[in-house]
């Protein structure tokens, strides 16, 4: 079994000796949103008029001392791209007119570009390889470590890389060797809720039927993730090969991808992915010979937050409007069109074929407690450093937010830290030495959710941020039960009271029933978690709840109708506010203190924005 | 586009694809959306003829998910990410930048069908936030100031 796998590997790296140099490009949707495309075929254009021999595909009609130029998956530094290494060198927001110096300097000549080096905001110093990044240096990737060095579209290059041998060593080993490796590992579903993974396929192993059904949940809804998205676009055979093994452990027949429609790329990497994978008789009949047969195929979400619910997934991979329906009987009993499924997020099969070859027990000795391995987060808002990161559970928060997201972005102090979108909550500062697990999450009233990881500062609106993500599940409420469909509006209606400067004391005590019914009484866990995030900012920030009922005040003027701006005397009446102002509400002479008639005034910040003295105060 | 009889063909070959196909609905609604833009109601009643679904069913489909259009989209398609990353970000001033160039708000779409706007949950470019997108083309990093630059440029020569 193992030989055909070697085979590939072999001719991949006879051919590979040809390539003297490598070019990649990532090409991650933020980076293609930057240019990066056409920084690819620049390269490409610039070997061709220099008459140097390229190649963007390891084939056997590569030219010796030829250079590779690749392109890469998402290597998570979107902030910075397009991100374009030559060897090691690493350079970052590179533009079409800068290729020909790349080209001419460090392609030939070896020479570094400083220019285009990544700067380290807190000490100013030029990165030149990714190894001197910050952001770099604290993670330990592991499911990141091959997206954004390998081409996510050659099936070979995987293979080079030890990609199938974890299948290979599966099927040879049997099913109860994949369940006893998965089950020393730990692993836990990465989709948010932490369900052992071992014992999801071990129950549905177990029941009797000729017919049953792997499904990847790729239905990535939470606002500000993008991890899996990430993984499918950077290293989409990782998981095809974590969907065919955990097909192999369950005695699947078939197996669904169940992606995002907003997610092009990724769908099309992945059916690239079981292209070749077909091709080369990794899926289909007698996969490597072992008797195993299984086939893949893709289907499209419509953009509903709800069908990242297994049950409503299910539904909608059936043709149906995606509604849940109550559990049990779990998917494991009674899944895709009644037979036997097991449902598993992207990130936690693309963990499983690293655990196959490198073993469970690897697996575990990372991480904490009850909580193995690494976990990928996306981290992004009020942060210097946005990206894509992996660290291994345990980590602390501070130690994401400074060391890897290099601290606060406008030097205004990090206020707090959100996990797990809408169905989660914060973390306060008074919490930020506590080590990430999915139990510490759960103790402060958060969850570990998919990875979004949202940092904010003081100029964040606790009450603001709340009502955002309860207005998201009203939203995406599907409608079927009323707890979800009726108390998530009441909260929002609430929630809107106290922005709006007209909420009583006795609310807060309203919110918290309407809040403790949802959770108990809602058929899916999106109705049952959308309260969070108002529990829990009620919770770590009710002095910002009382300062919106009791003193009618948003000190950060996120909340419109509560917002005051005032001139002080620091103004030297040079009159830009005046201008600026659209209902004229501010008035003065030219040279000397201008002041805002409050009557008038819609509060609209237009003043506040273009004060250069900071002389307006909000609040 | 045009009811022309290669649209008709084109759609009729989607529903023979995945007539046969279990669960297939939503599949051909976006291979139908994919060609077309939107979903007109006489491909709807297409697909219910050829395949017997309902078409009250198909429409139960077609409203539920955000997905799906039922009307021709406009010339210049420009939508905001509201996803969690670009709100604090400022995604709501890019809106109202984005009101003040062509009078539209959130959801609405211009009577020449010139241009829609449309608020979409995160589009995965959080490391770019805050972002839009005119006709599936992202922009990243914007400022409201940004705004007039980009849909000039993408309206040039009109």
């Amino acid at each position: 079994m193992a030989k055909l796998i070697n085979d590939i590997k072999e001719k991949f790296n006879k051919q590979y000796a040809n390539i003297d140099k490598r070019i990649v490009v990532c090409g991650g949707t933020g980076c293609i949103a930057g240019g990066s495309q056409q920084v690819y075929e620049a390269f490409q254009k610039e070997y061709k008029k220099r008459g140097l021999p390229y190649t963007v595909e390891i084939t056997d009609g590569c030219r010796e001392h030829s250079t590779y130029i690749s392109k890469s998956g998402c290597q998570g530094f979107c902030a910075q791209g397009p991100l374009v290494s030559v060897g090691d060198i690493f350079y970052t927001k590179v533009k079409v007119s800068d290729v020909e110096e790349i080209v001419e300097k460090t392609v030939m000549k070896g020479e570094v570009i400083d220019r285009l080096l990544y700067v380290n905001p807190t000490d100013q110093k030029h990165c030149k390889t990714l190894k001197d990044i910050p952001f770099y240096q604290k993670q330990h990737r592991i499911l990141l470590a091959d997206c954004g060095k390998i081409n996510p579209e050659d099936i070979n290059e995987y293979i080079a890389h030890g990609g199938y041998e974890g299948l290979a060593k599966a099927l040879e080993k049997g099913q109860q060797f994949v369940i006893d490796e998965m089950k020393t590992s730990g692993l836990r579903g990465r989709g948010g809720a932490g369900f052992p993974t071992w014992l999801k396929w071990d129950l549905t192993r177990k029941p009797q039927s000729k017919v049953k059904y792997m499904i990847c949940n790729g239905d990535e809804g939470d606002p500000g993730a993008y991890m899996d998205r990430s993984l499918l676009e950077g290293n989409p055979h990782s998981v095809v090969e974590g969907m065919i093994i955990a097909g192999f452990a369950i005695g699947a027949t078939r197996g669904f991808f169940y992606i995002r429609a907003e997610y092009p790329l990724a769908i099309e990497r992945v059916q690239k992915a079981i292209d070749a994978c077909y091709k080369k008789g990794l899926l289909g009949k007698n996969i490597l010979g072992s008797g195993f047969s299984y086939d893949l195929e893709i289907r499209f979400g419509a953009g509903a937050f709800v069908c990242g619910e297994e049950t409503a997934l299910i539904t909608s991979i059936e043709g149906n409007r995606g509604t849940p329906r109550p559990k049990p009987p779990f998917p494991a009993v009674k899944g895709l069109w009644g037979k036997p499924t097991s449902i598993n997020n992207v990130e936690t099969l693309a963990n499983v074929p690293y655990i196959m070859t490198k073993g469970g027990a690897w697996y575990a000795s990372m991480g904490s407690g009850k909580s193995t391995g690494t976990k990928v987060f996306a981290m992004t808002g009020k942060v210097k450093n946005t990206g894509l990161i992996e660290v291994p559970l345990g980590i602390t928060v501070k130690e994401v937010v400074y060391d890897i997201g290099g601290g606060p972005l406008h030097g205004d102090k990090v206020k707090a830290v959100q996990t797990g979108g809408p169905s989660g909550g914060v973390i306060d500062g008074d919490h930020f030495h506590m080590p990430i697990t999915y139990e510490s999450l759960q103790e402060i009233g958060s969850i570990m959710g998919s990875g979004g990881l949202i940092v904010m500062d003081e100029t964040d609106c606790m009450v603001d941020i709340a009502k955002f993500y309860l207005e998201f599940c009203v939203d995406e409420s599907c409608g079927k039960c009323s707890p979800c469909r009726i108390g998530g509006y009441q909260l929002l209606g609430y929630l809107n009271k106290i922005t709006d400067g007209t909420a009583k004391e006795e609310d807060l005590q309203k919110i918290e029933e309407i809040a403790t019914a949802m959770k108990r009484a809602s058929l899916c866990a999106l109705g049952q978690t959308a309260p969070n995030p108002v529990l829990s900012t009620l919770k770590f920030f009710r002095h910002e709840y009382d300062e919106h009922i009791k003193d009618k005040r948003c000190h950060t003027g996120k909340c419109k109708n509560l917002a005051k701006f005032e001139i002080t005397d620091k103004c030297v009446g040079c009159g830009m506010c005046k201008k600026a102002c659209p209902v004229g509400a501010i008035s003065g002479e030219i040279r000397q203190k201008h002041s805002i008639d409050q009557s008038k005034c819609i509060k609209c910040g237009q003043c506040f924005n273009t004060c250069k003295l900071k002389a307006i105060i909000r609040g | 586009m045009s009811q022309g009889t290669n649209t008709r063909e084109d759609i009729s070959d989607i529903i023979k694809k995945w007539k046969k196909v279990e669960g297939s609905l939503v599949m051909m609604l976006h291979s139908v959306q994919s060609r077309l833009g939107y979903v007109p109601r006489w491909a709807a009643m297409e697909i219910s003829k050829e395949t017997g679904i309902a078409l009250a069913k198909i429409y139960e489909v077609l409203t539920f998910y955000s997905f799906f259009k039922l009307t021709k989209p406009a010339k210049y398609q420009i939508n905001v990410c509201i996803g969690t990353a670009c709100y604090l970000k400022g995604a709501p001033e890019l809106l109202k930048a984005i009101e003040k160039y062509t009078g539209l708000k959130d959801g609405q779409t211009s009577e020449d069908g010139k241009f829609s706007v449309m608020g979409l949950r995160c589009i995965g470019c959080c490391g770019l936030a805050p972002v839009i997108s005119v006709n599936g083309k992202i922009h990243g990093q914007l400022k409201a100031g940004d705004i007039k630059t980009i849909l000039d440029e993408a309206t040039k020569g009109e």
